[in-house]
């Protein structure tokens, strides 16, 4: 019974190869016809283009790329941090004559990124968020992220200022550093407002879990917290469901203010269309995209969105304020002392400051006084 | 007995054709789909064959997008030859990658072959310890092997998570928390030439060596028995707790297989990743393979090719990734119903075989096929 069934899988395997032969020149021919023409330029994302979030963001930059002139852009969403994202930035270089890839992950830069960097020395790569080390990585690798919490501790003073129970609630997906920097910044930007101001952080466990999130939203607005934000992949769920409840939200990654006309007060939102205009014409010129890129309020990496209905003018004056001092040569410090956690370690003496480019925030590990939650592992 | 081998290649030939004629149908409907959504089926179709198989780039794509599926879809594949259904082959990743990462952690400063083996042990036994769980619940306890499986997914999932972001934890995976790296020069190497790492040949060992117990052994045939009646196999003497819990082991080994793979060929250590859906796939592979190790094979090849060219479909035609798990959705649903559909016909004029009788039956409510305990 073998023998027959192998010998159909042969038929069908040498069917296979004959057509793939046939249709294998032409496909060369149309990446060469591509990358003479035009620059191809690769972006790859983990989740949905429309999801609200993290990937809009970064497809909205794409998009924007799209009106510059001499190049084709590439797009691909839902690709998991596994092999397949490896093979779909080779399939990018190899198929589409991609020569610079934005992989828009976190999780794609060890060990996905690095192969294929290694593997295509020739192509550039440009990683949001990595962690880059010049001595170790190649030259062909760029890392690029955004000081957001910045735009985070903006938003946090408009949630100070525009709460009444002065209790305000925080979903998070995981407990990493990124997640509980902003946290902090936004409990830290809301008590700059009143130092009693608490914020209540719900750990979901990961990225993207809708239900979890609803059920999160649901949580706090039955506590009586009446401003709601979160740092997940998709906010559309938790700022849906602050608006059905009728309480505040505050964005996070892009501009959400369609899904909560009422509720919806400002939100952190990632600028990636002028990042993604500034590297491809970096890139066009020929110019080296290697290196750590960084940026906050006053590089526009990231900015606020345009402020709610409900916000009131006190609220916007003292923001733009802060706003102003973040785009100064000095710039403002979100993370100067006196800083307690709330588990009551002393974090900051006072006098102490910690500059946005300084290390040390990128493995912060606790919680700020006046946020209700704890970090797991701790 | 020349009979039942002779119904036995009858069989072959006939599932053969019928899985083949219920694909064509498949790509038919989803010609339909992608007319009806305003796209050129011609279109999608010759991208779909360039990113899969249109060079030698695009083949060794497939081959290695196929890697983790040929291994997890045994986990489904084995139990279904006593007619259960099992869907627990994301667990059994899961666990056999945790059970990888830390013996090779453990192993770091071994040799490189003492270090593999011990991956390899651990991530096999893990997975089937798994899945021998769910089997014992089923032979002890009358548990529904479906249930217990999918919901032993989330725990698995769950547990992977608590230690990678716990006691397992490298304190230097600050943003994305994962165990330990098993170290670079323990990691499974590439064939000579291509970009295909050995965990292929490993699969496609582990499917013969399937292949040898459950159609060329003793304890195959005594399975297919148990499959056919437990009644009559109980009668016969054949001790189905043993025959139920290996094969479940079994079953989950080899998926466990899947996540030593995902380690030692593609990651370096166990995060997050793992759970990236290939378990689910291989529900579908399996059943598509009509549960036959080595036609598994040529179907994880199949669905390598779906996921190779899927990337190039959405952006060269600016389809949504959702576009192929429509088809994958309509071969699934196709090859459930086929059997049903084509009940009539019979091909070559063959008589439709026992295998058709019973695995229809199964497939149209594979819940009532078996309730309660074993053990009586």
């Amino acid at each position: 019974m073998t023998n027959k069934v192998s010998k159909y899988l042969l038929v069908i395997l040498t069917i296979l190869t004959y057509s793939c032969n046939s249709s294998k020149d032409k496909s060369a021919e149309t990446s060469d016809a591509d990358s003479t023409k035009t620059t191809a330029i690769g972006f790859v994302y983990v989740g949905a283009k429309d999801d609200y979030g993290y990937n809009q963001a970064h497809s909205e930059g794409a998009t924007a790329l799209k009106e510059m002139s001499g190049i084709k852009i590439y797009e691909e969403e839902n690709v998991p941090e596994t092999m397949d994202a490896q093979k779909t930035m080779e399939s990018m270089i190899n198929i589409d004559g991609t020569t610079l890839v934005f992989p828009t992950s976190f999780g794609y830069f060890d060990p996905h990124m690095l192969e294929m960097a290694k593997k295509y020395p020739a192509v550039s790569f440009l990683h949001c968020g990595g962690m880059y080390d010049s001595t170790k990585h190649p030259a062909n690798v760029g890392s690029y992220f955004g000081y957001i919490d910045e735009a985070v501790y903006l938003s946090g003073i408009v949630a100070g200022y525009t709460s009444k129970s002065k209790k305000l609630g925080y979903i998070a997906a995981k407990a990493i550093p990124q997640v509980l920097r902003n946290v902090n910044a936004f409990a830290l930007g809301a008590q700059s407002v009143d130092p009693k101001i608490t914020v209540t952080v719900i750990f979901t466990g990961d990225w993207f879990l809708p239900v979890k999130e609803a059920e999160a939203a649901n949580s706090l607005a039955d506590q009586g917290i009446d401003v709601i934000t979160g740092h997940v992949d998709s906010p559309k769920v938790l700022i849906e469901t602050a608006e059905k409840r009728g309480v505040y939200s505050v964005g996070y990654h892009t501009n959400q203010a369609v899904l909560a006309p009422k509720g919806f007060l400002t939100g952190a939102v990632w600028n990636w269309p002028k990042v993604y205009k500034d590297f491809v014409e970096m890139h066009l010129k020929g110019k080296s995209i290697a290196g750590l890129h960084r940026g906050g309020i006053k590089e526009g990496v990231v900015i606020l969105a345009p402020y709610g209905a409900a916000v009131s003018e006190e609220a916007k004056k003292k923001t733009e304020s802060v706003k102003a001092e973040f785009s100064t040569e000095g710039g403002y410090s979100i993370f100067k002392g006196p800083i307690v956690s709330n588990t009551g370690k002393i974090i900051l003496k006072e006098g102490e400051v910690l500059r946005q480019k300084d290390p040390v925030l990128e493995s912060m590990d606790y919680l700020v006084k006046g946020v209700i939650g704890k970090v797991p592992s701790n | 007995m020349e009979q039942l081998l002779e119904n036995g290649k009858n069989e072959s030939l006939n599932a053969l054709i019928k899985t083949l004629s219920a694909l064509l149908f498949s790509f038919l409907l989803f010609s339909i789909f992608l007319v009806v959504i305003g796209a050129s089926p011609i279109e999608v179709f010759s991208y779909m064959l360039q990113g899969s198989f249109g060079s030698a780039f695009s083949v060794q794509n497939t081959i290695i997008m196929s890697a983790p599926l040929l291994l997890v879809a045994f986990c489904t594949a084995l139990p279904a030859k006593l007619g259960m259904v099992v869907i627990g082959g994301e667990g059994a990743l899961v666990a056999g990658g945790l059970g990888a990462a830390v013996a090779g952690y453990a192993m770091k400063d071994t040799s490189y072959g003492l270090a593999i083996l011990a991956m390899l042990i651990a991530s096999f036994l893990a997975g089937g310890i798994w899945i021998g769980i769910i089997g014992w619940l089923k032979y002890a306890k009358g548990a529904n092997e479906t249930i217990v499986s999918l919901l032993m997914n989330y725990i698995a999932i769950a547990f992977l998570n608590h230690l990678v972001e716990g006691s397992l934890r490298d304190p230097a995976s600050l943003n994305k928390p994962s165990t330990h790296h098993i170290g670079v020069e323990h990691m499974l190497g590439k064939l000579p030439g291509t970009d295909i790492h050995y965990g292929v040949i490993l699969g496609i060992a582990g499917a013969i060596i399937m292949y040898v117990i459950y159609h060329r052994s003793i304890f195959g045939f005594s399975v297919r028995i148990a499959g056919g009646n437990p009644k009559a196999a109980r009668l016969a003497g054949l001790s189905l707790r043993k025959i139920i819990i290996l094969t479940f082991f079994l079953g989950g080994g080899m998926a466990g297989l899947a996540g030593f793979v995902e380690v030692t060929a593609v990651h370096g250590k166990a995060n997050a990743s793992l759970a990236a859906g290939y378990g689910y796939t291989g529900i579908l592979v399996a059943f598509l393979a009509r549960q036959h190790p080595i036609a598994i094979i040529p179907v994880t090849l199949l669905f390598g090719a779906l996921a190779a060219s899927n990337g190039l479909i959405q952006r060269r035609c600016e389809l949504p990734d959702a576009t192929l798990i429509v088809l994958q959705g309509i071969i699934f649903v196709t090859i459930i119903g086929w059997d049903a559909i084509v009940a009539k016909v019979n091909f070559k004029g063959l008589k439709s075989t026992s295998f058709y009788t019973y695995g229809s039956k199964f497939l149209a409510n594979p819940l009532s096929y078996y309730r309660g305990s074993y053990k009586s």
